[in-house]
């Protein structure tokens, strides 16, 4: 097994190597040129030529991308245009927020959606099946910010039960960072539940027609103890892998759903960077995100070994 | 032999287009996308104004609302607001409807740039094989990018406008439709038929037309309505942030975008393109589910 673990891990250094050339390259391989885009519309080409230099552009491309990366290592991802602060120390501030939301949004769609795929595989179907698969096709086409919207009239403005926007950091107030985070993450979780109940009902009715069920059943086991100890945790291989790639539409959700919300986190401060064309952050904070997204996959591929021993490469 | 292999094929096909036909979601899905681009194309004619027409004395109105203007003959008309008007006083009723052109263009030119552009490479990346693993590493770098913040990325390149959302959202789709040719075409090319193909001659480009596209088709047309639907999605989201189409273009993102400020007020200015959008996106995706499982029943049980 550790042997498995090593190669997987490794296996994962290209990726992220072609991912940081991609996102260096990005912006050297751009039609119009950066530096007049960032000096704005109004600059003369003095100006134009200083942005150049204070970027490096004017050196050879190689060595560039060696300066970067090897800053990019070293956790030093340059000064951001717009902040006029190091970008290392700007994503420090923005992490919170962001993962506060993430966790929180996981947490609730592995609650609801697990349960919810579960009930729908056993009313295989039945009403209740239909009710849940439809949530699961309406969930999954409406809008992240569109949920959003209809929550905030609902919960926010009309019943003026949770407040509207805004954040509060964990250290002012558990209960106040709580209340402020409950609307967004009802918001992202929307879709992720109606992923991931659809694919935990599959998984599960695939499961439920092997004999070991039949097994479970005959022995008299209650049909609970059937579902979630035979059946779920049979099931749980798939449903984590697609936990882990839909990792990539909760980045996606978490920048807009920071913006609905005006929360100030990594998905704000991408926004924020590409309106001010400020490449650097932007930069770095794909980077960050790809990362983030290649490394939980390479985690749930290793968790499979240990949910399920059956399975070798 | 001949006359014999020429019948069932004709016979065939026109089955599967019933049988796709006969399937509630194409129906369902298909006859909204269908009403929906008949409204764009017909915007003009459904009791619309100019969706950018600025009218300072008709701000922030709730639906409804009637306005007497003057018209080009300097005569006194009356003017309903169906859906109200946005901050600038232009008329919601009307973006909305021409919000339709603008994502049903870019929905379908991204599907079909990316369909095609995937064909291609995919093809090169099954055949030649030297170029396989060297396409297929870049395509999982790509991939690697969440979709929306690479998009993001690549509209912050270059200046606003419909061409750069287009190839923004186009270059996240690729890799997908890439990987879906690419596993293709492998397996094609380990079918006896092929084989035999090879064995009697046949030259690569015939090949590759002849077996091995044929093939793709029903994938690709399943890929591609999702790919239409992501799309609309996607570009919605960008102008939606303010990084997309720029903001006098009717866009259902761009309303939604300029309906935040005085949401509270006039939830409307957000709600009627949110719906608009929710039912397109809803529709189309309808449609694809369709017409994997009755198009390409073989990738039926993915989901």
């Amino acid at each position: 097994m550790a042997g498995y673990i090593l190669r997987r891990v490794l296996s994962t250094l290209p990726v992220l190597a072609i991912v940081a050339v991609l996102v260096f390259l990005m912006l050297r391989l751009t039609p119009s040129d950066p530096a007049a885009i960032i000096a704005g519309d109004y600059a003369n080409p003095q100006q134009i030529e200083l942005i150049r230099e204070r970027l490096g552009l004017n050196e050879p491309i190689l060595k560039q991308f060696i300066i970067w990366i090897g800053g990019v290592l070293q956790g030093d991802f340059g000064e951001s245009f717009f902040y006029k602060k190091q970008v290392a120390e700007l994503i420090g501030e923005r992490l919170e927020p962001t993962l506060s939301l993430s966790l929180l949004t996981i947490l609730l769609v592995v609650m609801i959606a697990v349960p919810l795929g579960v009930i729908a595989a056993h009313n295989h179907g039945t009403w209740i099946d239909r009710l849940v698969m439809g949530f699961s096709v309406l969930g999954f086409s409406i809008p992240v910010f569109v949920v959003g919207y209809i929550l905030i009239y609902v919960f926010a403005v009309t019943l003026d039960w949770l407040p509207v926007q805004g954040y509060q950091r964990i250290r002012d107030g558990v209960g106040g960072w709580l209340l402020r985070l409950i609307l967004p993450s009802m918001t992202l979780s929307v879709v992720f539940i109606a992923f991931i109940a659809r694919m935990t009902r599959t998984s599960v009715l695939e499961v439920l027609n092997e004999d070991y069920i039949r097994t479970a059943r005959a022995k008299g086991q209650t049909e609970m103890k059937v579902l979630v100890r035979h059946a779920l945790a049979n099931a749980a291989v798939p449903i984590l892998t697609i936990i882990g790639l839909t990792v990539a539409i909760l980045i996606g959700g978490v920048v807009v759903t920071e913006s609905v919300y005006t929360l100030p986190g990594l998905g704000l401060l991408t926004v924020d960077a590409v309106l001010a064309r400020d490449y650097p952050t932007i930069q770095a904070v794909i980077l960050l995100f790809s990362f983030a997204y290649v490394l939980i996959n390479l985690l749930v591929d290793v968790a499979y070994t240990f949910l399920d021993p059956r399975i070798r490469y | 032999m001949a006359t014999i292999d020429a019948a069932p094929p004709v016979s065939r096909r026109r089955s599967v287009w019933s049988t796709v036909l006969r399937n509630p979601s194409v129906l369902f899905g298909g006859s909204i996308a269908l009403i929906m681009l008949i409204i764009a194309i017909l915007a003009p004619f459904l009791d619309t104004r100019d969706p950018a027409e600025i009218n300072p004395s008709a701000r922030n109105q709730k639906p409804g609302y009637t306005a007497t203007v003057r018209d080009d003959e300097g005569k006194r008309i009356q003017v309903k607001y169906h859906l109200g008007t946005d901050s600038l006083g232009r008329d919601i009723y009307s973006r909305v409807i021409y919000g339709a052109r603008v994502s049903l263009i870019v929905g379908i030119t991204v599907a079909v740039i990316a369909v095609f552009v995937g064909l291609i490479i995919g093809m090169i990346a099954g055949y030649v094989r030297w170029l396989d693993s060297i396409i297929m590493r870049f395509m999982d770098g790509l991939m690697a990018i969440p979709e929306i913040l690479l998009a993001i990325a690549l509209v912050s390149l270059s200046r606003a406008g419909l061409p750069a959302v287009v190839i923004a959202i186009v270059i996240p789709q690729v890799p997908r439709v890439v990987r879906l040719v690419r596993s293709v075409v492998l397996s094609i090319r380990e079918e006896p038929y092929v084989e035999s193909a090879i064995t009697v001659g046949t030259p690569t480009p015939t090949l590759l037309f002849r077996h091995v596209l044929p093939n793709t088709t029903a994938p690709l047309i399943v890929q591609g309505t999702f790919i239409c639907a992501s799309a609309i999605l996607v570009e919605a989201i960008l102008s939606f942030l303010g990084i997309g189409i720029p903001p006098e273009v009717p866009t259902w993102g761009n309303i939604m975008a300029e309906g935040r400020t005085y949401f509270r007020i006039l939830p409307h200015n957000i709600l009627y393109p949110g719906i608009a959008l929710a039912l397109a996106v809803l529709a189309i995706n309808m449609l694809g589910d369709g017409l994997r499982d009755t198009l390409d029943p073989r990738f039926a049980k993915r989901f």
